[in-house]
């Protein structure tokens, strides 16, 4: 076209970044790459190629890591590990720093090899995932300065297996190894196999800042190498990112390894739009939420809820706006959207879409390219919360879209889903985003604006779109561990009945199940007897299963006005249990001599450490407060503290008072619910709590006991999909099993197999008060 | 076209926008329409943060493109000191903005400005020297620039300016209406100044710079529109904040807001503190993007500068030779 023509025409033209200079560092260090392992690059092995999903041309060959590649590596990180741990915080925060900067100073090489790898727009590569990786390193060489003074009595975990996605290849390398080298661990780090490129060059980036050998190391390959850090027993902790098909299986196989887990898994995000909104700016944030990366972002805002009465002015002008998206080279500095990762991805796109019979579906009116991985943005109205495309992850730039009335419905229909990752909200009114931010199911929430992310703030899902925190703080302690002292917890059995023929016992005493804030027959009718170790008959206990847990969490899922009692109401309860405990103390101190046979001093000692307790928890419930993490925008990041909703907790047998007390305590503190299986050896001690619950102003439902088998019992809480938590300090549990269970829901569990003296100060405090909230961040952009 | 044709401009009257298309004949004041009005700051801020980054034109597209913001620029001197020698070599720039020698080598048509902009006193030389050209006189009228002298002889001056030969009148509106929330003020102030205008086409100055928030840049624009504006202006230039991408994001959504609701396209007129090429290049790249190409013309999409038409030369003359330009190789006006 002539300028002349151009003149009339007003069309944009091509503008294409270089590509030159990515491509000669491929032709340079490759085609074939081997993998990063011990500071060295391996020879290339078997290899497969990694392809420009906008051309379908071949970029390189890339390595397919094997199970002796991965034992080398783990190999090399485990022999890095007590050198790189032992540094310094301000050694390690140098060589962070020194990769932060040689990612600013290779910025554009890293935008363009990832445009071409991915497809994503050069736009984004440049101006969104480079510099928020660099970001993350310069914000991580911080908190490893900080690691002892921030988080203190905290040590590495060890050697970190990390398993990354294809749609953030660089950003999310730059997610899991940050933190994991500001805490202090060795990394090994597999890319996903359709996108190697930047993290092989990232692994230059680590020789030229000369990191130490060992420390960071990268496999490439597919599933089946990701498989192999999964399952190797030198890997201490894993972090995956990525679909949450493949999340389950990673809980299903490190089930009972006692590794660290941190899952960031996929998600339905809702992006609600009420009836005062800007409606323009909405609509623009839908283009960041929704046609970002493709639509390829696991956060993103694909599920629109609109208020009826604006539906139709915000579908008409959404349509007007998707038609102005431009499509084409990713290369082109002048396109909105580029290609698909992978033709296997355009396909489970297409066939989703396709299958969809529901509603009104809308294409963009957009040129595609005639060739290579494009798919168009789309946008489906009229569906329904039963329309499997309102429930389903498509991973595409396709949009659904539903209507709701009130506020109170936006809320129901966004948490009508089996996931939690993120959700958008836009309204003018202060009063409605502050009560509405809180009370949607999701790890990140942001108010009038989406798709914000920041090193400081951090990041991640409830429910199946996982557990864990990545960025900030919050982000540095999933990369640490506690270093209070703990012991193996070893299992106790009950007293067998005496042989000889028991004392005639007095009036009958058998603590039944307590449900609802009542006391309930065990569902199956039986009942097994306790007995005192001088051989005396204490009482019976209701064996409880199956039917009972499933009454028990119904009433604590019925108590959920207890999460919005305030802190300070809590606090009450609290200390009004322990005035109830308190004044029947001798009788607690009592019980536990004729359960264990202690001495009447220790007793005496656990009663007092229990009171004791539940005033440490009461002075907690309202001073948990979260923090406002220092993000780069004009506005507020509020990283709060929620409960996480229902936890199921098997209590230690080696306290049966405070040992149930421990958990119930910190728990009900932070405003959960829990169904407390108490120590199978000694139950009464946690059954003569009914009187004192039922005198303490504790709402119907808060607490529940289910004595019985806790394997048994924990089982059924691990499996139920209704539970968001389980912790165990029960000894002789299979925790395989549980952990193996949990990944129905993909809850959080915490099965431990040591355990603090329940009498010191391990006992209690912050890391239980951890284990018993969420990190949910809500962001409030501002502006007069 | 060859090099040798000579560089005149064709007689034609495309600027006025009457002949293309029907003028903006206002509507009742709709108080409903003002209050629902929303426009969220940092959310206008991001968008138009990141619109440079999205949009480019590179090569013969930017050439060509910049070409086009030079048919766009209201060619302007509001100063004190402003003579008749003075406006008419304005006059003689606007009528040849761009040398020759580049015009052939990028093989464009000639070119002239938009339009020329002076204050009341200045606009009989003006429409002289602009005779035959088709390029319209545009006044600043109403008490340029704080908008406080009397009443009525804001009114006179807009008649003064039409008779002397203006074609389009630059008011400037009340921002103490927008400031104390009087629409109906407003609406009458703005309502009244068309009606004098006559045949002559009337910008609405809001001086955004004054009006304190987005949403009273939206409100305003709005109810200007309503009271029949036929372009709303962001600025008299005498602000200290003048145009910004936030500002005309604000207005130019609620430009196509109104075009939704009445069928009828308003234009758009950024003032002040636009110097750069490049930054034109962005202006016009959100026009096309949040309007379409109908506001890449110049009878609804205009840019009040001075200087941004020598940093536009310099750019061109860079496209044809490949080596960056200085000012003292193309007339001055």
């Amino acid at each position: 076209m002539t300028t002349r023509e151009i003149f009339e025409t007003m069309e944009y033209g091509p503008a294409p970044e270089s590509a030159a200079e990515a491509l000669a560092w491929i032709a340079t260090h490759g085609p074939a790459f081997g993998h990063f392992i011990d500071g060295t690059f391996t020879a290339p092995g078997e290899t497969f190629a990694t392809k420009n999903p906008a051309t379908g041309a071949e970029l390189a060959q890339i390595t397919q890591g094997t199970a002796e590649d991965v034992d080398t590596a783990v190999a090399a990180a485990t022999k890095a590990f007590p050198k790189w741990s032992k540094l310094s915080c301000h050694a390690r925060a140098k060589h962070l720093y020194a990769l932060a900067r040689l990612l600013q100073k290779h910025a554009r090489l890293f935008a363009v090899l990832e445009t071409l790898d991915n497809g994503k727009p050069i736009r984004e590569a440049r101006d969104i995932d480079i510099p928020l990786a660099q970001r993350h390193f310069y914000h991580h060489a911080g908190l490893a300065q900080l690691r002892d003074s921030g988080l203190p009595a905290h040590a590495p975990i060890g050697v970190c297996g990390q398993i990354i996605p294809w749609n953030f290849p660089l950003l999310m390398l730059a997610w899991k190894i940050a933190p994991a080298l500001a805490a202090g661990n060795t990394v090994v780090l597999k890319p996903a196999e359709y996108t190697s490129l930047t993290a092989l060059l990232f692994a230059k980036i680590c020789q030229e800042a000369g990191l130490p050998k060992g420390v960071v190391n990268i496999v490439t390959g597919d599933g089946r190498t990701g498989e192999a850090i999964v399952t190797h027993p030198g890997t201490a902790k894993i972090a995956f990112t990525g679909s949450t098909a493949v999340g389950r299986r990673i809980r299903e196989q490190t089930a009972g390894m006692g590794k660290s887990l941190t899952l960031e898994l996929g998600g339905k995000s809702p992006y609600i739009i009420f009836e005062d909104a800007d409606i323009d700016s909405a609509i623009e944030g839908l283009v960041d939420a929704i046609w970002f990366n493709q639509g390829q972002v696991c956060c993103a805002g694909s599920r629109l809820l609109v208020q009826e009465g604006i539906a139709e002015d915000v579908h008409t002008r959404l349509k007007a706006r998707m038609a102005k998206l431009r499509l084409g080279d990713p290369l082109d500095k002048c396109i909105d959207m580029g290609a698909l990762v992978d033709p296997v991805q355009h396909d489970a796109i297409r066939a989703m879409v396709d299958a969809n019979t529901e509603g009104d579906t809308h294409r963009a009116p957009v040129d595609m390219p005639q060739t290579g991985c494009f798919y168009p943005p789309t946008l489906i109205t009229g569906l329904s919360p039963a329309s499997p495309l309102m429930q389903d992850e498509i991973f595409g730039p396709v949009l659904v879209s539903t209507t709701f009335r009130t506020p109170s419905e936006a809320v129901e229909i966004a948490n009508n889903t089996r996931y939690g990752l993120a959700a958008t909200l836009w309204t003018e009114n202060l009063n409605l985003a502050l009560d509405i931010a809180p009370k949607l199911a999701a790890g990140v929430v942001w108010v009038n604006a989406t798709n914000l992310f920041d090193a400081a703030a951090p990041f991640g899902g409830i429910r199946e779109s996982g557990f864990g925190r990545e960025g900030g703080w919050e982000g540095l302690a999933a990369y640490l561990k506690p270093t209070a002292k703990t012991r193996p917890i070893k299992p106790i059995a009950p007293v067998p009945a005496p042989t000889a023929a028991p004392e005639a016992p007095g009036l009958d005493r058998t603590a039944k199940l307590y449900i609802g804030g009542k006391q309930a027959r065990p569902d199956g009718g039986y009942s097994t007897p306790i007995w005192s170790k001088r051989g005396a008959l204490l009482g019976h206990v209701g064996i409880g299963n199956r039917k009972d847990i499933r009454n028990a969490v119904e009433a604590a899922r019925g108590a959920g006005a207890w999460a919005k009692a305030s802190g300070h109401n809590r606090a009450q309860v609290l200390y009004y249990i322990a005035e109830n405990l308190s004044a029947r103390a001798g009788e607690f101190a009592t019980r536990l001599c004729d359960l264990t046979a202690c001495t009447p001093a220790l007793a005496k000692a656990e009663v007092d450490t229990a009171i004791d307790r539940l005033f440490s928890y009461g002075a907690w419930a309202d001073k948990m407060d979260g923090r406002i993490a220092n993000v780069p925008i004009r506005g507020v990041a509020m990283a709060m503290r929620e409960p996480l909703g229902v936890i199921g907790a098997l209590a230690p047998d080696d306290a049966p008072l405070l040992g149930a007390v421990s958990l119930i305590a910190p728990a009900i503190a932070m405003g959960n619910r829990v169904i407390l299986v108490p120590s199978h050896a000694y139950p009464l001690a946690a059954t003569d709590l009914y009187q004192v619950l039922d005198t303490s102003d504790v709402p119907g439902g808060v607490v529940n006991i289910v004595t019985g088998d806790p394997q048994d019992l924990g089982q059924t809480l691990a499996a139920h999909a209704d539970v968001d938590a389980l912790w165990s300090f029960s000894g002789g549990i299979d925790a395989a099993k549980l952990e193996k269970a949990s990944a129905g829901n993909l809850k959080r569990t915490w099965i431990n197999r040591t355990a603090p003296d329940w009498s010191g100060v391990e006992a209690e405090g912050r890391v239980f008060l951890d284990q018993a909230t969420e990190v949910r961040t809500i962001w409030v952009p501002y502006g007069a | 076209m060859t090099p040798t044709q000579t560089k005149t401009a064709p007689l034609t009257q495309e600027h006025l926008p009457q002949l293309h298309r029907p003028r903006n004949p206002g509507m009742a004041l709709d108080l409903d329409w003002v209050a629902r009005v929303q426009a969220n700051t940092s959310a206008i801020e991001r968008r138009a943060a990141t619109l440079p980054g999205r949009r480019t034109v590179k090569k013969e597209y930017q050439a060509a493109w910049l070409a086009r913001a030079i048919t766009l620029i209201d060619l302007t001197t509001l100063a004190g000191d402003d003579t008749p020698g003075r406006v008419r070599r304005l006059c003689a720039k606007a009528r040849q903005p761009v040398r020759p020698d580049l015009l052939d080598a990028l093989g464009l048509p000639p070119l002239t400005t938009g339009a020329v902009c002076v204050y009341h006193e200045m606009v009989g030389t003006a429409v002289e020297a602009l005779a035959g050209t088709g390029i319209p006189v545009a006044a600043v009228s109403t008490g340029f620039p704080a908008g406080l002298s009397p009443y009525h002889l804001r009114v006179k001056e807009i008649e003064e300016s039409v008779k002397a030969g203006a074609a389009e009148i630059d008011i400037v509106i009340s921002r103490r209406h927008v400031l104390t929330g009087n629409w109906q003020a407003l609406y009458d102030e703005m309502r009244e100044f068309r009606a004098a205008c006559g045949d002559a086409h009337v910008k609405a100055i809001l001086a955004t710079g004054e009006l304190g928030t987005l949403k009273n840049v939206a409100r305003a624009s709005l109810v200007c529109m309503m009271a029949g504006a036929d372009f709303i202006k962001t600025s008299t230039g005498k602000e200290s904040v003048n145009a910004t991408l936030p500002v005309s994001l604000t207005m130019i959504r609620a430009i196509r807001a109104y075009e939704a609701a009445t069928g009828i396209k308003v234009g758009y007129k950024p003032a002040g503190g636009i110097s750069k090429a490049k930054d034109a290049l962005v202006y016009l790249s959100l026009m096309k993007e949040e309007l379409g190409d109908d506001w890449l013309r110049p009878d609804l999409f205009r840019f009040g500068a001075s200087s941004l038409l020598g940093d536009i030369e310099r750019q061109l003359e860079h496209h044809v030779t490949g080596a960056y330009s200085t000012g003292w190789r193309h007339p001055m006006a």
